[in-house]
């Protein structure tokens, strides 16, 4: 982990300011933030650890375990909402058989809700990995989860 | 639009632009793209017909779409199999796809030229004016229309004369607030400091508007320009753009035009030979609505939680990093160089009295048509809705527009001539936000409505106030017990009293409009909140807990569409007779009430 941490470091300058975008590749390199680098990253940017761990909680975009290989993200934005978009949730969720920030037991599919992923005229949305689908039916739903992601 | 951005190159026959806005790009733009390239180059007609993506035309409902210039046959719903037809029929022959062009949907013919459109016709576009023309990822393409032009002639100015062209135009922030941009630039530059910072909010946090998205994925050297004008006049060297975390396009968009103009020596030190230096450095949010808010943004820049401050002191006295700093959002930034190469008072002109130029909508929910409206200031919604929006879907009624997101407030249809612009909007109790407008129609509960904003800002309030903190998730529960038939009118007047607490008490935007969908659904539509809390009834047939679902036998057609709709096959029907529906079977998905036209599902 050592190396790594030190690789994302040296795009950075050690100051506050770079604490959040730090925190960011932390993640984009891991898929969450291990307690050993929110450490490394509070020593780096020269603030308590407690510190670290404020900020990374503020923020919806922090997570602070593993995630799965796929993930789903169903948005709930005004929109989605108008045109059905609780009801997507609902299937997911029952197809799934988790709710909203937990990960199936096979590590396959890690669930999560957006506020608006500013698609509305696709409205109601989802994305699963980088894919975005937009006017989801809830019967296309397994569909495009088995259709995208390992 | 149009003229005012497609400059058509002489030595090339047809100009094949393709949108990959994030629209269209989740429906394999992407391929289309390259498909088209491949039948151009195999078709010998490279170096006659150009192939371009571009960011978002607006029209989102009818995407992917291509269009061809200089003819401005706009093609809809393309895929990419259809790609070579196109190159074929088109680009070859001279003729037309039939079946892809737009149909209009009150004359029924086909539309061959998109500035026929009633969705583009009555459009004004000044934000908008290079998305769909130019490609987002290339700056001589933004220079070839006439881009970097304002900052040429602003850097040939005194900062003065730049603040007060500005303040001529009359621009006001797109952010929200409606502050006078000129204003607020004299402010910044007035405030002394060795160094200043210049900070353009792209944390469009509002659900339902994504007008900043598109300007930053389609126009991103816009967006730099007005930046450069704006540091040039209040004497900052340094600034940044802040993206949010969920427009990935966006920041990869922006990031590229940030390189370019690097490398072109547009941003950095002494730039076109001025002695002014700019630089403009990216930052992408982490999913937290209150950094919309700009000392919140501040506090995030700075590596902090994304927390408000009390204002005074004003950014422009004591911002980012201590030192005076100027915000504006994407849309005000866009709106820039036109102000500059077309001077104040041509902007002036466009707009009404108080509210001037123009405003991008992000026209959304129950509508025919949804994307991207642009439109003069003082446009009636009517005109919005009805014509270029294509009016409501499936012969249902308008009951609401929502505007200003979880800020804003419902405009009902007794008001559905206001002409929109900042007073107008303010005084029936909304506001003009961001642009977000959602259209509801009569299957749209107002109290469900209300029930969702409050969901959405009582989960972002970031816990440093008390009224916001507390009173949201009061508001919140009086709210859900409301749509569950919980609730008295003792608790509906104490949800009024909050609401006007939290909206006297709060320390920032967040929680000083938060009440406002609720205020604002009470004012219009109060006789749904009491059909919910007196008759426990939800008459739009949203609030699952109080739906029967029973047919009603006197509204039943007994046309079925309930049985072909039910997933959970607790419907029985036969021809001629009414539907019934086993409650025992029944999962409470609505899917039946959403199929039945006559209301006939309690």
């Amino acid at each position: 982990m050592k190396e790594q941490l030190d690789q994302i470091f040296s795009r950075h300058h050690g100051t506050r300011d770079a604490l959040i975008p730090v925190l960011q590749d932390i993640q984009a390199e891991y898929g969450y933030l291990p307690p050993e680098a929110m450490e490394a990253a509070a020593r780096f940017c020269r603030v308590a650890p407690v510190e670290v761990y404020g900020v990374s909680t503020f923020y919806a975009q922090f997570k602070f375990s593993p995630v799965g290989r796929n993930l789903v993200m169903v948005c709930q934005g005004t929109a989605c909402h108008v045109m059905g978009g609780a009801r997507v949730l609902e299937e997911v969720q029952s197809r799934l058989g988790i709710r909203p920030g937990q990960t199936t037991a096979d590590g396959r599919f890690t669930l999560e809700t957006v506020a608006c992923i500013g698609a509305c005229a696709l409205a109601p949305a989802m994305v699963v990995n980088k894919d975005t689908f937009g006017r989801v039916k809830p019967e296309k739903i397994m569909e495009m989860l088995n259709g995208s992601g390992s | 639009m149009g003229a005012e951005a497609s400059k058509s190159k002489p030595d090339i026959g047809h100009q094949v632009l393709v949108c990959r806005g994030t629209g269209c790009e989740s429906q394999k733009a992407n391929l289309i793209y390259s498909n088209l390239q491949d039948e151009v180059r195999k078709h010998g007609l490279t170096g006659l017909v150009e192939v371009k993506f571009t960011g978002c035309h607006g029209l989102c409902q009818m995407g992917p779409t291509v269009v061809i210039m200089p003819a401005g046959t706009f093609y809809c719903n393309v895929q990419p199999e259809d790609v070579s037809e196109i190159v074929e029929a088109d680009l070859m022959n001279g003729g037309h796809v039939e079946r892809l062009l737009f149909v209009d949907p009150k004359s029924k013919e086909k539309v061959f030229d998109y500035r026929d459109m009633k969705f583009f016709n009555p459009q004004r576009r000044i934000v908008l004016r290079n998305c769909g023309f130019v490609n987002p990822e290339d700056i001589d393409d933004y220079i070839s229309v006439g881009g970097y032009e304002g900052i040429r002639k602003a850097l040939r100015m005194s900062q003065v004369d730049v603040i007060n062209e500005v303040k001529k135009s009359g621009l006001r922030g797109r952010g929200g607030g409606g502050f006078p941009t000129g204003m607020k630039w004299e402010f910044c530059h007035r405030s002394p400091g060795d160094q200043k910072y210049l900070i353009c909010n792209a944390d469009e946090g509002d659900p339902g508007a994504f007008m900043d998205r598109a300007v930053l994925e389609g126009d991103p050297h816009s967006v730099l320009e007005g930046m450069m004008i704006a540091g040039y006049a209040i004497g900052a060297t340094k600034a940044y753009i802040y993206c949010r975390a969920e427009y990935p396009m966006a920041y990869e968009r922006s990031l590229i035009a940030i390189e370019q103009a690097t490398d072109r020596g547009y941003l950095g030190k002494n730039i076109f030979d001025s002695g002014f230096d700019f630089e403009i450095k990216l930052k992408l949010g982490a999913g937290a609505f209150v950094c919309g808010e700009e000392t919140a943004l501040m506090a995030s820049i700075e590596g902090k939680r994304g927390m408000p401050n009390p204002r005074p002191p004003f950014p422009a006295v004591k911002g980012l990093f201590g030192k005076p700093t100027n915000i504006n959002n994407v849309e005000t930034f866009a709106n820039i160089p036109v102000v500059m190469t077309k001077g104040g008072d041509w902007f002036a002109s466009v707009g009404t009295e108080r509210s001037k130029g123009t405003k991008v909508f992000a026209l959304a929910g129950k509508i025919n048509y949804s994307g991207l409206v642009e439109i003069p200031m003082g446009t009636p919604l009517k005109e919005i809705i009805e014509e270029i929006g294509g009016g409501i879907p499936n012969k249902r009624k308008f009951k609401a527009a929502q505007t200003g997101g979880p800020s804003g407030g419902c405009i009902p249809a007794s008001h559905f001539e206001t002409p929109m612009d900042y007073e107008n909007l303010t005084q029936i109790g909304s506001i003009m936000g961001s642009g977000g407008l959602i259209v509801t129609d009569e299957t749209t509960c107002m109290v469900d409505m209300a029930r969702f904003f409050l969901t959405f800002t009582q989960k972002e309030s970031c816990g440093k106030c008390v009224p916001c903190r507390l009173g949201t998730k009061k508001m919140l529960e009086i709210l859900q017990d409301i749509c569950a038939g919980r609730a008295n009118m003792r608790d509906f007047n104490q949800l009024m009293e909050l609401a006007e607490d939290i909206k006297g008490g709060s320390l920032c935007g967040l929680g000083q409009t938060a009440p406002n969908p609720v205020l604002s659904t009470i004012r219009y539509f109060r006789d749904e909140y009491e059909a919910h809390i007196i008759n426990r009834e939800c008459p739009a047939r949203v609030c699952v807990d109080l739906i029967k679902f029973e047919v009603n036998e006197e509204n039943c057609k007994m046309c079925g569409a309930c049985f072909k709709a039910c997933p959970a096959e607790a419907v029985t029907w036969v021809k001629k007779q009414p539907a019934v529906i086993d409650k025992d079977k029944c999962i409470k998905c609505r899917s039946c009430i959403l199929a039945c036209k006559y209301h006939a599902i309690d």
